[in-house]
């Protein structure tokens, strides 16, 4: 501003983007919370098995593909809620554009199905393993190592895409950093842990997890520092998108839900049980998927409204 | 044939602000009760009695380099003819990308759930016609034309007068011209 | 203009081309995708081209029509006075035509006065039942005991109404509280009005001055257009007003002058053009008397003394007028439109006058042009008024305002409160005009209103005055309409018509008809021979031997220029007793009054309150228009401007809800507060003809402040009655949510 003194008056006042752009809801939260989710159950289940070069005979693992499923069409729904045009939802399905997230999104989305299904099929517990179903499952235990590798492969571009997708957005000031892709999938892949720990699951298994879930949680608050001095070190523009966390409204909220109790907690709660021997607890867990949502609707109400209009 | 590239000027030194334009426009484009494609800015720098004043009637910018028609997931947002920045409500989904790419919030969900925004009057330009906001300007402070025309008012006025864009910096290369 | 007809066809045909290549070219999803060009499809299977009624100017539209729904409202680019451009409210029409709040049927009142308690009548018994009320009054106290308050073209059918019934007395609003003082001082001095258009040939101008006129708030299209155009082409621009208005944000000099000081200014910007020679010698020996006389005047009106007055600076009032002298003749200073502020407006209009006589603009290019009219005759064959009716009694019994040359709206009212004027007013016929908003001192209204026989209301929408009405007549809007034949004096001679776009909705009817009825049963019939008012706009054209299906189509006809100005040929005449321009009035020394204008101090607000002023916003036509749903989605409710420093000080938010309370206890609002720096910190602005509480106006009713109520108290011109009313002061309370 040239002056302390400017008024600026408008008389746009179209309903969601005035006075403050307001397009997304909780839907997309719940979509992108979810979405972070299912990426970090593919890569987590996928990695363990790689690891230990053989399918999990816990029955929680064992659902994983499935319930990531059942996860990933929860999210779609909300998706789906979210359009405003509904009856024109096939239309993602009918062109690629390079250039949207949302189209690669979309498309990505499509092809964890099949994915999730043949990983599933691949590690049925004896019970199902029913003979009509017995050619796929041939296939599937055939394919596991690729579909495996694969499953890491979608499960970083699923989880990188929850937020590119806000990260690509250049006009929301905010959401425009690349760290947003990373700590997205960082934030996937540590729900993700938290999500199968509450599961029934091997104790060695529980034991790679909580160590895997605390490095994701160690590197979310790199990268979420990185984001911080990404604002505060930024144009004008940064700065002013970045004051929300930094003492503006979202301040309370932001460093009390996302920062002290679904990372920093979870941290030290994990910390603990892995040097002193203490006996699990459901709350990290719990405590590190409030973080995550708390992240998603945080950054999704707020960064919508970090606009050019703000700037002079 | 040489490509147009269809541009608007907003003469900042003539405009009075009376909202013509954009009321002109509503009823043009049947605009629904409480949206505009178009809005009238007023801003005022400095302390009594030492005032500056702007006034500016604005838009859609149908930036050359639209992060709108990337954003899109369905190629609904696409460039037209002249390069304007269309949405072919068929093919959107009303996902709101386009909206949160937008850097001058220039688009809306229309109720039927498309998003809708200036068409630079494409339909009234194709039969030869200026946008109803340039045609019924009382004050002539919108010009509207192809600036890859050499010969044509809007190139002339591009070259001979001084003028800014909104936000150059979004890097969005936005065709509304402010002339200062 | 510069921009070819002949360039942009080009360009469409360019654009056809690659439209259908585009659309050829483009991937389409089996047949899924729209064309590349979405047309709304607004355009009319039929346009009518009428008249705008949505002010006063008249521009010419063409309405665009759909299935018998009128879809659009574009400028008419053959009429002169919109040149094919609106200003916002002409395509606002819709708004009002489909106003759900139209007054829809006849109404015949069955509470008392104001309790809006009516009852749906047929038409047959709303007029009979008038009728019978005029009829009473004239036999009871004769014709002229009955008033027709107007505004509006429509209004001439009963102004002939009321003259063949035998009454003159015809008020509009638009003088005594609006331009009348104004249209007596340059009267007065060049011996003619400004008139309406105002003969300003402001596009040739390269100078111009604005004194408390705001250009771009007050919307009348022509003007602006010239306005812009003279801006676009470098004219230099001086704005004199306490608030930075639209005009003001784009001035050379603004003069943020203390209220009420403009004719301090006007002295010593005379005195330094005589003292600094930057009149016009030649023009002013040849045409003017009283320079001498003038000299004396302004001798000892100094910049240094004006500027103590006014809280300009002395370099800001000298430059100001060198610069504007410095363009003449093609330099002027406008003589505004609403002008009826402190009391002392028609001589503020004279000093104006002078200042524009002394830059030798009028009757020359850049100036004040000389108007040309078609010559077209009022209603053929019509027999003469039978009666020539008494002068109105629009002043107090004693009192004269020897130069008022229309009658006064607020005198009339006033009549009516029985034994104070010349004869009393007992009949009311208040036609598109709500004298609740549009005469100050409302309580004087309501008081007369308590002894009328009889009020009748025709109007489109219920306002205000039409709950105090015993009969209320639903009129068609101007877009279901004939109107009467608009000859206006311009700088091209034209004739434009109003005609029906859309029949007239629900129960109303065109104000001819509504006219013809009301005589019919006054026995008065032989003055409306036409059935309808297309047969008398017919009979009337082709008397004055234009070719009737060319006005239908086309809306309007325009003559061979004539010579308007000096410049091409044509030597100014003066109609006043001397034939010349005059700087010296003998005319007001013979009456006793000051010749030459006076200074007089205003009077100070007392302490924490602020001068009341008003104004306009673009997209409204004062109260009459802020029901328009259309309209009022870009300017919903007014706002009470405050410099910010002030607000600060007193705690008060931008934004905030505060109530205006009044020197003598009236209170307006709730309205939002504007905290800004746009306005001196002695006085407060609000734009008119908000606040309305009529039950029927569903929209409007509620919405922010009526400035009207605040004007309680108004200092009368002495020279022709105007109401100054920029004298009221008012507090800001906040209000308790």
């Amino acid at each position: 501003m040239t002056s302390p003194f400017h008024e600026s008056v408008t008389t746009r006042l179209n309903h969601a983007i005035d006075p403050a752009l307001h397009i997304w809801g909780w839907e997309i939260t719940v979509y992108l919370f979810l979405g972070g989710l299912v990426a970090g159950l593919f890569i987590l289940s996928a990695l363990l098995e790689l690891q230990r070069g053989k399918p999990s005979t816990s029955s929680g693992m064992r659902s994983v593909p499935i319930l990531a499923l059942v996860l990933l069409s929860l999210g779609m729904g909300t998706l789906f809620l979210d359009l405003d045009y509904k009856a024109h939802v096939f239309r993602f399905y009918m062109a690629f554009r390079p250039s949207s997230p949302m189209s690669w999104g979309a498309w990505i989305l499509l092809l964890v199905y099949p994915a999730g299904l043949l990983l599933w099929l691949g590690n049925l517990p004896a019970a199902l393993q029913l003979p009509v179903l017995a050619r796929p499952i041939a296939a599937a235990q055939r394919w596991r190592r690729r579909l495996l590798w694969l499953s890491v492969v979608m499960g970083v571009g699923l989880g990188l895409y929850t937020g590119l997708l806000l990260g690509t957005l250049s006009a929301r000031i905010q959401w425009n950093s690349a760290v947003l892709g990373p700590l997205f999938l960082t934030s996937g892949i540590s729900t993700g842990a938290a999500l199968l720990l509450l599961l029934p699951l091997h104790a060695d298994e529980r034991k790679t997890l909580i160590r895997w879930d605390m490095v994701a949680i160690a590197t979310e608050l790199l990268l979420l520092a990185l984001l911080l001095i990404g604002y505060v070190t930024g144009s004008s523009a940064a700065r002013m998108a970045g004051a929300v966390f930094l003492g503006g409204a979202w301040t309370a909220s932001f460093w009390s839900l996302v920062v002290v109790l679904g990372l920093c907690v979870p941290l030290a709660m994990g910390l603990l049980e892995v040097r002193k021997h203490l006996p699990l607890i459901a709350l990290t867990p719990v405590l590190v998927l409030i973080g995550g949502l708390s992240l998603r609707a945080i950054l999704l109400a707020s960064g919508q409204e970090t606009g050019f209009r703000l700037l002079p | 044939m040489r490509n147009p590239r269809y541009v608007m000027l907003v003469d900042t030194r003539l405009c009075v602000g009376c909202k013509a334009c954009v009321l002109a426009c509503k009823s043009e484009n049947n605009v629904p009760d409480g949206y505009c494609r178009e809005w009238i800015v007023e801003d005022i720098w400095g302390e009594f009695p030492d005032l500056r004043a702007e006034i500016r009637s604005t838009r859609c910018n149908h930036c050359s380099n639209a992060p709108c028609v990337d954003a899109c997931p369905t190629g609904a947002s696409h460039f037209a003819l002249g390069g304007v920045v269309l949405v072919d409500h068929d093919a959107c989904t009303g996902c709101k990308a386009c909206i949160a790419s937008c850097p001058y919030d220039a688009r809306y969900v229309h109720p039927d759930g498309y998003v809708d925004k200036c068409t630079f009057c494409l339909h009234r330009v194709a039969r030869g016609e200026l946008p109803a906001c340039t045609t019924v300007c009382p004050t002539r402070t919108l010009h509207f034309g192809d600036a890859n025309d050499p010969h044509s008012e809007v190139a002339a006025l591009l070259r001979s007068r001084e003028w800014k864009v909104d936000h150059p910096e979004t890097g969005a290369e936005p065709n509304l011209y402010f002339l200062v | 203009m510069s921009w070819s007809r002949r360039e942009f066809i080009q360009i469409g045909s360019v654009a056809l081309g690659a439209t259908s290549l585009a659309l050829g070219g483009r991937r389409s999803l089996f047949g899924l995708d729209s064309p590349d060009v979405a047309d709304p499809h607004t355009d009319g299977d039929r346009v009518v081209a009428t008249l705008c009624e949505l002010c006063f100017w008249k521009c010419g539209v063409l309405a665009h029509v759909q299935n018998g729904r009128v879809t659009k409202i574009v400028g008419n680019p053959a009429h002169p006075l919109s040149g094919g451009k609106l200003c916002p409210r002409g395509t606002g029409g819709i708004g009002l035509l489909y106003d759900p709040d139209r007054l829809k049927q006849p109404l015949i009142r069955r509470g008392d006065r104001g309790s809006q308690h009516y009852e749906a009548v047929s038409w047959e018994a709303a007029l009979d039942h008038t009728a019978e009320n005029l009829l009473k009054i004239k036999a009871k106290y004769g014709p002229e005991a009955v008033a027709l308050f107007s505004h509006g073209f429509g209004g001439s059918f009963f102004k002939h109404l009321l003259n063949a019934y035998g009454s003159d007395n015809v008020g509009a609003p638009s003088y005594a509280q609006c331009r009348g003082g104004r249209e007596v001082g340059f009267q007065l001095t060049f011996g003619a009005p400004v008139g309406s258009p105002e003969v300003l040939d402001l596009e040739n101008c390269r100078a111009i001055a604005l004194i408390g006129s705001h250009l771009g708030e007050n919307m009348h299209n022509t003007q602006v257009q010239e306005f812009a155009t003279a801006l676009s082409r470098g004219a230099q621009l001086i704005v004199v007003d306490p608030r930075f208005s639209t005009a003001a944000g784009k001035a050379k000099h603004w003069l943020p002058i203390k209220p009420g000081t403009d004719i301090a200014l006007l002295l010593a910007w005379i005195h330094v053009m005589l003292g600094e020679n930057l009149y016009d010698h030649d023009y002013i020996s040849k045409y003017a008397i009283g320079l001498e006389e003038l000299k004396a005047h302004v001798a000892d009106k100094t910049p240094e003394w004006a500027a103590v007055e006014t809280g300009l600076s002395v370099g800001q009032i000298v430059d100001s007028i060198r610069l504007l002298a410095g363009a003449r003749p093609a330099a002027m200073l406008h003589p505004g439109r609403h002008t009826a502020w402190y009391g002392d407006d028609a001589q503020r209009a004279r000093a104006m006058a002078i200042v524009n006589a002394l830059l030798g603009n009028y009757g020359r290019q850049g100036g004040f042009y000389l108007p040309t009219k078609l010559p077209v005759a009022k209603y053929p064959g019509i027999p003469a008024y039978a009666t020539k009716p008494p002068p109105a009694p629009d002043r107090p019994k004693g009192v004269t305002y020897p130069f008022a040359d229309e009658s006064l709206a607020h005198g009339l009212r006033d009549a009516s409160v029985p034994g104070t004027a010349a004869y009393d007013i007992k009949g009311w016929i208040v036609y598109g005009t709500n004298l609740m908003q549009a005469l100050p001192e409302p309580k004087k209204t309501l008081a007369a209103i308590q002894h009328l026989d009889f009020l009748l209301a025709i109007d489109v929408l219920p306002a205000e005055i039409t709950g105090f009405a015993d009969v209320v007549l639903p009129e068609a809007t101007y877009l279901e309409r004939w109107d009467d034949v608009a000859v206006t004096p311009y700088k091209e001679p034209f004739v434009a018509i109003r005609q029906p776009v859309v029949p007239p909705m629900y129960g109303s009817k065109p104000g001819w008809w509504i006219a013809r009825e009301l005589s019919k049963r006054l026995g008065l019939e032989m003055y409306f021979p036409w059935t309808d008012a297309g047969q008398m706009v017919e009979a009337r054209l082709s008397a004055a031997g234009f070719d009737v299906a060319q006005v239908k189509k086309t809306g309007v006809v325009v003559a061979k220029h004539k010579p308007i100005c000096l410049e091409e040929g044509l030597e100014p005449t003066f109609a006043t007793p001397s034939k010349k321009i005059e700087l010296f009035s003998q005319q007001l020394a013979d009456a006793g009054f000051d010749p030459m204008p006076k200074y007089t101090p205003p009077e100070e607000p007392p302490e924490g309150q602020f001068r009341l002023l008003t104004g306009r916003t673009p997209t409204h036509t004062f109260g009459r228009t802020t029901n328009n749903r259309f309209l009022s989605q870009v300017y919903n409710e007014n706002e009470v401007w405050l410099n910010a420093r002030i607000a600060k000080e007193r705690g008060l938010a931008n934004g905030e809800m505060v109530s205006l309370i009044n020197q003598d206890g009236e209170r307006a609002g709730p309205i939002r507060l504007k905290a800004t720096q746009r306005i001196r910190p002695d006085c407060v602005f609000m734009v008119h003809g908000y606040g309305h509480e009529s039950k029927g106006l569903h929209f409007a009713r509620g919405r922010g402040g009526n400035d009207s109520k605040l004007m309680s108290r108004t200092k009368i011109d002495p020279l022709m009655g105007g109401t100054g009313m920029s004298v009221n002061f008012v507090r800001i309370e906040q209000v308790t949510p």
